[in-house]
């Protein structure tokens, strides 16, 4: 088979290729603009706050003002604390609430759970602080830990609800038929089934959440109120790194802002490392369900 | 081995009757194939049979179907002391992707609570050899169940279900998915099955059900607004060679449908 293409329609297709090729150039011009903030903030907090990085810096407590040397380490204490209890209780918590809302829930009170989890979803963090202020803080007069990851709880539990929901209903109605076509109890096939299926999906809803709640500073500011000294009582007013960070930000000590830029690459790094190794696991459920 | 009385079934999914007073008696130790156009109802009937319908939000069901003698519908009847005797096999092969071959095979019987290693590794093997599979797969049991061809996956989910001893095995357009070689094999399979246990197929090969089957029900929803009804139930050589019903004569020599 022979084509015939006449000059005319030639000049066309180069026309289109054009056309294409500067459509192309303005998208790949629109992906840069977004990743160029996200590189301008990596750059300037690492040029800022790697001095602050040295062995004290992780084993040393707040320094006084205008002293050198010094570190954050009660606040690395802390927020592993906080953020650990608030896991603890969110992601039991956040884990039976998918269950219930995708296997089991059906009419109003799912959708009012749903409704909840939504509403919680997009409730401005320094609301659920103030909340567990008037909650937890003043009923046992004291700022803790464990208010703080209350008040974490409150964030995470939504996040790791819907995320997990969404990866169980991913799971194919074939293998949950199968299951049940077997002779298994609804709870069983949950349990053995549909768990492990969603298996990773569910590890990513949960590194999403603690990545959360590392970076949360207003809950934490009204809850935990922060700490000079190493603490490891949770019911004690307890240091975090946001706080320590939003605290040294302020201050007029050059070595006090230099230790808020440390503070502030240790949360970078932390929120990098478990978001990554979210986007990991869930593409290797993808490639698993596909 | 046992059979089914189907004492006049009606179904429902939400608002919509797709099937209407279905009378029929599959007998023991028979191969019974269910056959219609698209939509006519075959896998509802089917599902009927070990209550895997009313599993489908929405989805109702009326009347009675007797297991030996046993009122499956009756309220003091559950559901999945029902799936226990009566195993199915489904269009689609779903082989847990987390699991290995023989976990796969096992897998009903850990789901039904028992987990005894040495008779777990005699049923999954008498399961395999039941399903032809076993001489294919003995030196692959720890490999991951989902990364077998589509006609290794779907014989797997054949000894899956025979794995846990049901009387009766209900066949949803097991071969459907496949092609022409996984396709023989399953109906080799079928045929050796016989021998031990009552099978209910549907399928929308009518060369499979006269193949395969000894006993054929036909089925047809004729006007969409309406549900559908058992046309002709009879022995398979009779309906493909004097059907009573003028509509299963044109079905089965390809007018429509």
């Amino acid at each position: 088979m022979t084509l015939e293409i006449a000059p005319r329609r030639f000049r066309s297709i180069r026309l289109r290729k054009l056309k294409s090729d500067v459509l192309l150039g303005m998208l790949w011009l629109a992906g840069l603009i977004a990743v160029v903030p996200l590189l301008l903030i990596v750059g300037y907090v690492l040029a800022k706050g790697v001095p602050a990085i040295n062995a004290a810096f992780f084993t040393e407590t707040a320094p006084p003002p205008a002293v050198p040397g010094g570190g954050m380490a009660q606040a690395f204490v802390g927020t592993g604390m906080i953020v650990g209890i608030a896991t603890l209780i969110s992601v039991p918590l956040g884990v039976l609430t998918a269950i219930y809302l995708s296997e089991f829930g059906r009419g109003r009170l799912a959708a009012g759970v749903r409704f909840v989890a939504e509403i919680l979803l997009s409730t401005p963090s320094i609301v659920a602080g103030a909340f567990i202020w008037a909650l937890v803080v003043v009923a046992m007069h004291s700022f803790s830990a464990l208010a703080g990851a209350i008040a974490l709880t409150v964030l995470m539990w939504p996040i790791i609800t819907r995320a997990t929901e969404e990866t169980l209903r991913l799971v194919p109605t074939e293998l949950r038929e199968g299951a049940l076509a077997l002779g298994s109890p609804r709870w069983k096939m949950v349990l053995r089934i549909v768990l492990p299926t969603a298996g990773s999906g569910i590890l990513t809803a949960v590194m999403l959440a603690v990545a959360r709640g590392f970076g949360e500073t207003a809950p934490i500011l009204l809850t935990s109120l922060g700490n000079d000294f190493m603490n490891a009582d949770p019911l004690q007013p307890t240091d975090a790194v946001p706080l320590r960070v939003y605290n040294y930000a302020q201050s007029a000590f050059p070595q006090w802002q230099t230790l808020a830029w440390g503070g502030a690459i240790t949360l970078l790094a932390a929120v990098l490392v478990l978001s990554i190794g979210a986007r990991i696991l869930s593409d290797r459920q993808r490639r698993r369900l596909g | 081995m046992k059979g089914l009385d189907v004492l006049g079934l009606d179904a429902w999914y939400g608002a919509d009757h797709i099937l209407r007073d279905v009378r029929m008696a599959i007998r023991p130790g028979t191969i019974t194939a269910i056959i219609g156009p698209s939509g006519c109802g075959k896998s509802t009937l089917l599902r009927c049979f070990n209550r895997m319908h009313e599993e489908v939000p929405g989805a109702r069901v009326a009347g009675s179907v007797m297991f030996d003698g046993w009122d499956m519908y009756a309220p003091s009847s559950d559901p999945v002391d029902v799936r226990r005797h009566i195993g199915m096999v489904f269009q689609r092969p779903n082989p847990f992707p987390t699991m290995t071959v023989l976990e796969n095979v096992v897998a009903g019987l850990r789901l039904q609570g028992r987990y005894d290693r040495a008779t777990m590794l005699e049923a999954a093997e008498q399961a395999m050899r039941s399903a032809g599979i076993w001489d294919e797969l003995k030196d692959r049991l720890d490999r991951p169940g989902g990364r077998l061809s589509g006609g290794q996956q779907q014989r797997v989910c054949i000894a899956r279900a025979l794995a846990v001893r049901p009387e009766m095995l209900l066949m949803d357009e097991p071969a459907s998915a496949l092609d022409p070689v996984s396709t023989q094999q399953i109906e080799d399979t079928v045929q050796e099955l016989k021998r031990s246990i009552t099978i209910v197929i549907v399928t929308h090969n009518m060369q499979q059900a006269a193949r395969v089957s000894d006993y054929t029900a036909f089925m047809l929803r004729e006007d969409p607004r309406r549900p559908s009804v058992l046309v002709e139930y009879d022995e398979t050589r009779h309906m493909f060679t004097n059907p009573s019903h003028k509509r299963t004569e044109a079905y089965i020599t390809g007018r429509f449908g």
